[in-house]
């Protein structure tokens, strides 16, 4: 019961200069089921509104599925509410086998290990496979998580300029001398919405000896023509060493992750992954609803095309009306405001508008490269898209902005 | 001084700053390049690597701070430090 005086007055200090530089992280409460159009408390005491959501991960629009949430109770009814106990104990049921093996199987790898969070997956995988005789060479706009998992990890570490192959090259040659090397990349960048050249990194991998891991959170379940991921749009489905990624966004958006991959990668984490071995797996809800989500997918793609088809009326009417945006296909769609104040002004008038999106600025992305990530979904219809495009356009002119390039928005609002 | 100035400036430019931004980013002595966004910290240690290889030192993690490695200045005033020892 010792709090002391001088320990609450930094973390205070702390907490007040995070509001100061505008980096303290409100949450706005959603009233309704996730769903592309949704009932938000903001601010805090606000009265509700309705508004169109376009920064969900709810990429197929699973999230509450008629079907998925029957599933769930099933599983609630016929397997009950938790483990209490983690895998080796006793908290591993029939279930857990069935969907890392139904994993396994959509994403064309050897086998799959679950774990809470695919952010446990990234931050165990490392260190239970590699160690000092091993370097992980990543891309440097990977995810947070995976920087976690590499920071724990013994192995010589070292990164590449962002998707650039010349420089991924260059590394591969200076460290020949390594037992592994291991190439990590983002499937599709959280922040930027595209691909990476998986292709070219097989070519690479191939001609110097290094294993692959790629973390597909933002692209399983939509990314390639059956949705198998970035490997599947790349052509390189099957030859991938480790992939984790996530029930958290297009496979169902509750919770969960995996390490899919080579089996004996698997296996190694199975022994020795810390958030494995410490950590409650998915319960048996989410089990049974993750494993339906992977039937509707194998079932039809009818909801990844409808998610693409959204994608392309989204990016072109983005275009049109004269924003800057990142080039891409995927359903990630970064609006592009340079400025960090000005992405926050446009968040905020956009919310007014009906239009519930978020500003991202530096550190959260690099320097001078503010931002408004739109994310689509499945589940948003044209007429809803229309809407929010008349928002953008609305709000983009009250700040002057529309047929602005770079430079122009630029010199306009500084960087 | 100007020579490994020079040197690591070069190798700054070619590993830290890509094609497409070369032409917006002023890159000189003073510029901030940790808390400027030019160079993230994890991506820090291709730089300290570089260091001790080419002026045959080793710098300690605890001294690989990104304080030290913010600027060009720090970065030559700690190898001098190092190559001092």
């Amino acid at each position: 019961m010792a709090y002391p005086d001088a320990v609450k007055a930094a973390w205070q200090a702390e907490l007040a200069t995070m509001k100061d530089k505008g980096l303290f992280k409100e949450e706005r409460f959603i009233h309704s089921p996730q769903a592309a159009d949704i009932n938000v408390e903001f601010p805090s005491g606000a009265d509700l509104k309705d508004v169109i959501c376009l920064c969900a991960n709810n990429y197929l629009g699973l999230s509450s599925h008629p079907d998925v949430v029957k599933a769930a109770h099933e599983g609630l009814d016929l397997r009950g509410y938790g483990m209490s106990s983690v895998r080796f104990i006793c908290g591993t049921q029939d279930i857990h086998a069935q969907l890392e093996d139904a994993l396994t199987e959509f994403l064309g790898t050897e086998d799959t290990i679950l774990f809470p969070s695919c952010m446990d997956a990234n931050t165990g995988v490392f260190e239970a496979i590699l160690s000092e005789e091993d370097v992980m060479i990543s891309d440097r706009l990977v995810h947070a998580s995976i920087v976690d998992g590499i920071r724990l990890s013994p192995a010589m570490r070292d990164t590449y300029k962002h998707a650039n192959m010349k420089h991924l090259e260059k590394k591969l040659i200076e460290h020949q001398d390594k037992r592994a090397r291991v190439i990590i990349t983002d499937g599709v960048f959280s922040m930027d919405g595209d691909l990476a050249p998986l292709d070219e990194m097989v070519a690479l991998a191939k001609k110097y000896g290094a294993l692959i891991f790629l973390d597909d959170s933002h692209a399983s379940g939509f990314i390639g023509k059956r949705g198998r991921g970035t490997h599947e749009a790349k052509g390189v489905f099957g030859e991938i060493d480790i992939i984790t990624t996530t029930l958290g966004k297009g496979l169902g958006g509750a919770s969960g992750g995996c390490v899919s991959g080579r089996r004996e990668i698997v296996e190694l984490c199975r022994q020795k992954a810390r958030p494995y071995l410490f950590s409650n797996s998915v319960a048996p809800p989410i089990v049974y609803g993750a494993l339906k989500v992977l039937e509707i997918l194998t079932a039809s793609t009818e909801r990844r095309d409808k998610l693409e088809e959204n994608t392309k009326f989204w990016r072109q009417g983005l275009i049109d009306a004269g924003f800057v945006i990142k080039d891409g296909d995927s359903p990630i769609v970064p609006v592009m405001l340079f400025n960090a104040k000005l992405s926050q002004d446009i968040a905020k008038d956009l919310f007014q508008e009906g239009i519930y999106v978020i500003g991202f600025f530096f550190p959260v992305v690099p320097a001078s490269q503010a931002r408004i990530r739109t994310q689509l979904s499945a589940d948003h219809d044209i007429p809803m898209l229309e809407k929010a495009l008349a928002a953008f356009k609305k709000v983009g002119e009250k700040y002057g902005i529309l047929g602005l390039d770079k430079k122009q928005i630029i010199e306009k609002y500084g960087m | 001084m100007e020579d490994m100035k020079g040197i690591i400036l070069e190798y700054i430019e070619e590993e830290y700053i890509d094609e497409d931004d070369a032409d917006e980013i002023e890159l000189d002595e003073n510029t901030p390049l940790i808390s400027g966004g030019i160079v993230d910290s994890f991506s820090m240690v291709s730089l300290k690597r570089f260091l001790e290889k080419k002026y045959s030192i080793s710098i300690p993690d605890a001294d690989a701070s990104p304080e030290a490695f913010d600027t060009v200045t720090s970065i030559i005033a700690l190898v001098k430090r190092f190559q001092g020892a």
